[in-house]
């Protein structure tokens, strides 16, 4: 396999948020600000890169039959290590994610790779497949939570952008339209891959015919 | 006759067959008077003396968000079937209509930007985006109000003082909203009378604080007659919403009064008779139909005694039309000549 493919399909191709719609509620409910979309984005790139790499090492020796509580089990450890970092290095981050750090131990992308691709390939695919997948879900992070801080309210990382007389369209800080703003970019994204899809097809039948 | 003759009389016949020129078609072979702008064209119509009386009564700004909001609706529909290469229908009034009614739903004072985020919400978000006219899933300017209440609820609910012409200076409120927090007392300060009678007046020729459209109630009826006489609207629909909200009323206040103030207060009127109705996001049969609008009526008189809203009718449309393919699956009329199945219930 292609090490670059399966670094860089994560990204567009494959993006886990807007293609595989995978692990969707962050995207609702942490994304009001830049700063907590990014820490989520982060935090989930480094447990999904990490718990491949760990069960991809030990993906002979667990039994088929329990193989999903001991990846739960890998993911759980990662997470809580995560959490005690920004304990205490970012108690705000800490206080503002809440209950969603710790649900990133079922978030289903992290699983779903697990299962996919660790639990089949070697490390140095597991880890490459991990930091892609991780890219995609920041960047996704990033982009909704940059539309809906700077439009539901007026703000980057904390700025303010548009000054006093601004009036912020509160129902993007709002979950309806976190989904109608979702909703448009896996649309978008979706047109990308297709016409993507269809220029290489193009070019495999210009291939074949000089 | 010599067979000579006969065979030329039959090559005649030929002839004449030739001549005939019958076209063969697919059905449908009789088709009604009918069109969707023609359609359309008469509901914009049926809505215009409404919203003159709206410009007419809460002045130029009013005027400004009806023109910006019907513009950037058709501009909007417009920009979005260019760029996903779909045939253009701005022509057929669809747009039109949503605009329209959207401003009138708002209130006058709103700033004319909000009016153009409604109709982006109304159109590309509500109607094109679920592939356009006849399949939105709900009514795209009630979308559009519901969001524009969610964005900006303080614009939302700012309502103008009235210029003191007819009434005196009522800031900041709707005759609903007086009444839900302040009771019958209130309201009969509001319009500076002491009986019925003078509230009834002011609340039928349109003489009180509301949305830019939904004040007039004369105006409106009047529409809703000319769409009913043109056979685009049943009668049962306004009707069973309007007699739902005000049979309820009665029974929860104990006044036929107040019952009769709630007809006419609020959007009721504009929403029972244009908004229910729509052909789109309302259930196909009549049947359907009736239960769509008592579905309505209800909701509303909760919102209206219950909720947090002083007005309900926005959100009781949009809610019963999440439940309209539900309702057309129950009332599904049988095909002619089918017989059920044996040992079916």
């Amino acid at each position: 396999m292609n090490l670059w493919k399966v670094f860089s399909r994560g990204i567009i191709e494959e993006n886990p948020y807007f293609v595989l719609a995978l692990s969707l509620c962050p995207g609702l409910a942490v994304t009001t600000s830049v700063i907590n979309g990014l820490t989520m984005g982060l935090t989930v790139w480094f447990v999904i890169t990490s718990n491949n790499v760990v069960v991809s090492i030990i993906r002979k020796t667990i039994n088929k039959k329990v193989r999903v509580p001991v990846y739960i089990t890998c993911i759980a450890t990662i997470v809580t290590c995560v959490q005690l970092f920004l304990q205490a290095f970012a108690p705000d981050l800490y206080k503002a994610l809440g209950v969603y750090l710790d649900l990133v131990v079922v978030f289903a992308i992290i699983l779903a790779r697990a299962e996919s691709v660790a639990s089949k390939n070697g490390v140095l695919v597991s880890f490459l497949d991990g930091m892609g997948m991780g890219v995609g879900f920041t960047i996704a992070m990033f982009v909704i939570s940059f539309v809906r801080e700077l439009i539901g309210n007026g703000t980057l990382f904390g700025v303010d952008v548009f000054g006093p007389s601004y009036m912020p369209a509160l129902i993007l800080a709002l979950p309806p339209g976190a989904f109608m703003l979702i909703g448009f970019m896996m649309a978008g994204v979706k047109m990308w891959n297709q016409s993507r899809e269809k220029a290489k097809q193009l070019k495999a039948m210009e291939g074949s015919e000089g | 006759m010599s067979p000579e003759a006969k065979g030329q009389t039959i090559g005649k016949d030929a002839k004449d067959m030739q001549e005939l020129k019958l076209t063969v078609s697919s059905s449908p072979h009789v088709r009604c008077n009918e069109s969707i702008p023609k359609i359309m064209w008469n509901v914009v119509a049926a809505l215009v003396p409404a919203a003159a009386f709206g410009v007419y009564y809460f002045g130029i700004n009013a005027l400004v968000n009806i023109i910006v909001a019907v513009v950037s609706a058709v501009v909007f529909e417009f920009l979005w079937e260019k760029m996903m290469h779909k045939k253009v229908t701005i022509k057929d009034g669809s747009a039109v209509i949503t605009g329209l009614l959207l401003a009138m739903c708002c209130p006058p004072s709103l700033p004319w930007w909000m009016s153009i985020v409604g109709s982006f919400l109304a159109i590309v978000v509500c109607k094109q985006s679920m592939g356009g006219l006849g399949y939105n899933l709900f009514n795209p300017a009630h979308v559009g109000r519901a969001g524009l209440m969610v964005s900006w609820p303080v614009a939302m609910t700012t309502w103008t003082q009235l210029n003191g012409q007819v009434i005196d200076g009522v800031a900041g409120a709707t005759p609903l909203n007086v009444f839900k927090h302040g009771g019958q007392d209130a309201l009969f300060t509001l319009f500076g009378a002491n009986d019925w009678g003078s509230i009834y007046q002011s609340m039928f020729f349109g003489m009180r604080n509301g949305s830019m459209g939904e004040t007039c109630t004369v105006l409106l009826i009047l529409g809703g007659l000319y769409l009913i006489w043109r056979g685009y609207v049943n009668w049962q629909v306004p009707v069973i919403m309007i007699a739902t909200v005000g049979i309820l009323m009665a029974i929860i206040y104990q006044s036929p009064n107040v019952a009769l103030f709630e007809m006419m207060a609020g959007g009721l009127i504009i929403g029972a008779f244009f908004m229910a109705t729509d052909m789109v996001s309302a259930p196909i049969t009549l049947k359907g139909q009736m239960i769509f609008a008592l579905g309505c009526g209800l909701i509303t008189v909760l919102i209206r005694v219950l909720g947090g809203y002083p007005e309900g009718v926005c959100y009781s449309i949009l809610l019963m039309n999440t439940l309209t393919p539900l309702i057309d699956r129950l009332v599904k009329p049988q095909v002619f000549g089918a017989v059920k199945a044996k040992g079916a219930k």
